[in-house]
């Protein structure tokens, strides 16, 4: 497995599995049932998409490590998922405004890796749309109903956009491991997945009355390249606490 | 009023002759008002406990081992999620809505199993949960699946498949925590010696000391006695214990004859009742936390719910 591919890999499978883990985080702490399930649900179908890509990981490493090992044994700097994942989940509001970005980023990545020319991306991406297609449904609609619901509803949602916006651009950005490789067939586009995402957004954000913030220059990035917010030494201390504490144990 | 009497009474012989013949009471069906308070009182007490249940569990999610283990601990409360919305549902065909069961919960009039509040403190505890606590609400729920209020009784039935999925997903943990290291047997041991009791506590006091027993017995909404109830746990539990290695923490465990399958029974030491009832009484380690959660994340969620309601009557005004 080249490096770049194995950095795509994990791109995909780093965005989900920390994405689940705060997700998960919110589990017993939903505004009401049905939507703590829900939240659940969501958590679940990523931890699922995230193991099937760090299995393949493993499959297709010359060492001998497992899905696991991959998914739990890295340092922080060896994690390449994007920084807004690793944002917490503060309120309903950012919890749903950063859920609708990654759903619209992923049904977009997704339906451009279903044609992908590596097999297993393709598989993948085929399997996943199914799920995130649902999930951006879900998302979208919350997003409407803040927008139109509340005062409050809709100033929590206008200040998760203004928070989180910064985080956007760089689930557009290409690891110069793998950038050479766009526009081969194998990964997706980074440019038009951007131009799709910024489509989706701006006609669910009409729908919902929410507008984009003022100052959109001011990105931050990092992630990718493994320099992660603060906020991931304490998701990976919890996350990875029992198998560095008992390398030997099977659980 | 000697009309109405007589109407009760006849309605009274009615609602006996249905209980009698195994027919089961629908949410229409005139019901005498303690049977209805009963089962008032026992369905909301079932739906808190599965919802309160999800925190000992959840506070282990973050922490789990692999991939594997979160995704069945993910899917097992939310299974719980879900038992608890089956059961307000039924409990709502009783005629009280799910706020207001939420409302008598936190402020205190209404409870939910003590076994929550116990602390979950090492990973074996998701093992012991499952096995341990899971294990004894099936062989209670079990004999519900037959209770005579239809709305519950189905309800149940669904619960119980799932219950006895996690039943033994909960021992496959205790099993590879007892083939794995000895850090891993330790936390197993100590898994169990913390839940055993709280375990054989969930089918509540003696018959003698129970208050509710006997008019549940008589309208057949509870099938079987806690103290049957219990015997019938240690009995299949204990052999289960001893196949993985794990010691029950009761030095007078001894068996003391065989069932009608020819299957052990056992001895053993009698419950520490001054823990129960502090428990049950608010006094347990985990009470307060277990309810201020609950209700931090119910007052958190209150703009949630405002806006889903304010949305749905906009949507209903623009399209009525």
């Amino acid at each position: 497995m080249d490096q770049g591919k194995k950095h795509y890999y994990l791109e995909i499978a780093d965005n989900a599995h920390i994405l689940s883990h705060r997700l998960a985080e919110n589990c017993s702490r939903g505004p009401f049932l049905e939507e703590d399930l829900a939240c659940t649900n969501v958590a679940l179908d990523l931890i699922g998409l995230a193991e099937s890509v760090y299995n393949e990981v493993a499959k297709q490493s010359t060492e001998n490590v497992s899905g696991d090992y991959v998914a739990y044994r890295r340092d922080e700097i060896d994690y390449r998922n994007c920084l807004l994942v690793e944002q917490p989940n503060r309120d309903f509001a950012h919890l749903m405004t950063r859920q609708f970005f990654m759903d619209t980023y992923h049904y977009y990545l997704f339906t451009e890796l279903s044609v992908s020319s590596d097999t297993f991306l393709s598989a993948l991406a085929n399997k996943s749309l199914k799920e995130v297609t649902y999930h951006l449904k879900r998302s979208s609609e919350w997003m409407i109903r803040f927008g139109n619901g509340t005062e409050k509803s809709k100033e929590k949602a206008q200040d998760a956009i203004e928070r989180l916006w910064r985080y956007t651009d760089e689930l557009f950005e290409s690891d110069a491991s793998y950038a050479d490789s766009i526009g081969t067939g194998v990964y997706a586009d980074q440019d038009k997945l951007k131009k799709l995402w910024t489509q989706k957004v701006d006609e669910v954000f009409f729908l919902a009355h929410l507008r984009k913030p003022e100052n959109r220059e001011f990105q931050l990035n990092g992630g990718k390249t493994g320099r992660h917010s603060e906020h991931m030494g304490y998701i990976l201390s919890e996350m990875q606490f029992l198998p560095n504490k008992y390398p030997d144990a099977r659980w | 009023m000697e009309e109405t009497l007589l109407d009760e009474a006849t309605l009274l012989a009615e609602f006996e002759a249905k209980i009698d013949a195994e027919i089961k009471i629908e949410p229409r069906d005139w019901m005498p008002d303690a049977y209805r308070k009963h089962l008032i009182r026992q369905i909301s007490q079932h739906a808190h406990s599965e919802v309160i249940g999800m925190q000992p569990e959840g506070n282990w999610i973050t922490r789990a081992p692999s991939l594997r283990s979160k995704k069945i601990l993910l899917a097992k409360i939310q299974d719980e999620g879900g038992h608890g919305l089956y059961l307000y549902s039924a409990a709502e065909t009783l005629g009280v809505s799910r706020d207001q069961y939420i409302q008598w919960l936190h402020e205190g009039k209404a409870k939910y199993a003590s076994v929550f509040n116990y602390p979950t403190l090492n990973w074996a505890d998701i093992g012991a949960i499952g096995w341990l606590v899971d294990g004894a609400a099936i062989t209670n729920q079990v004999s519900l699946q037959r209770t005579s209020y239809g709305p519950y009784s189905r309800a149940m039935v669904r619960i119980c498949k799932e219950e006895s999925f996690h039943q033994r997903q909960g021992y496959e943990i205790m099993w590879k925590m007892m083939e794995g290291t000895k850090d891993q047997q330790r936390m197993a041991q100590d898994a169990i010696n913390r839940w055993w009791w709280p375990a054989l506590m969930m089918f509540g006091p003696h018959d003698s000391d129970s208050a509710h027993t006997g008019n549940a017995m008589k309208w057949k909404i509870k099938r079987e006695t806690n103290d049957r109830l219990r015997e019938k746990f240690i009995n299949k539990t204990v052999p289960q214990a001893e196949l993985t290695g794990l010691k029950v923490p009761d030095p007078n465990l001894k068996i003391n004859g065989t069932d009608s399958f020819g299957e052990p029974t056992y001895e053993h030491s009698d419950i520490n009742w001054d823990e129960f009832w502090q428990v049950v009484n608010g006094n347990g380690p985990c009470n307060q936390q277990r309810l201020e959660h609950h209700i931090k994340a119910h007052e958190d969620g209150a703009w949630v719910r405002e806006c889903a309601t304010a949305f749905l009557n906009n949507s209903n005004s623009l399209n009525g």
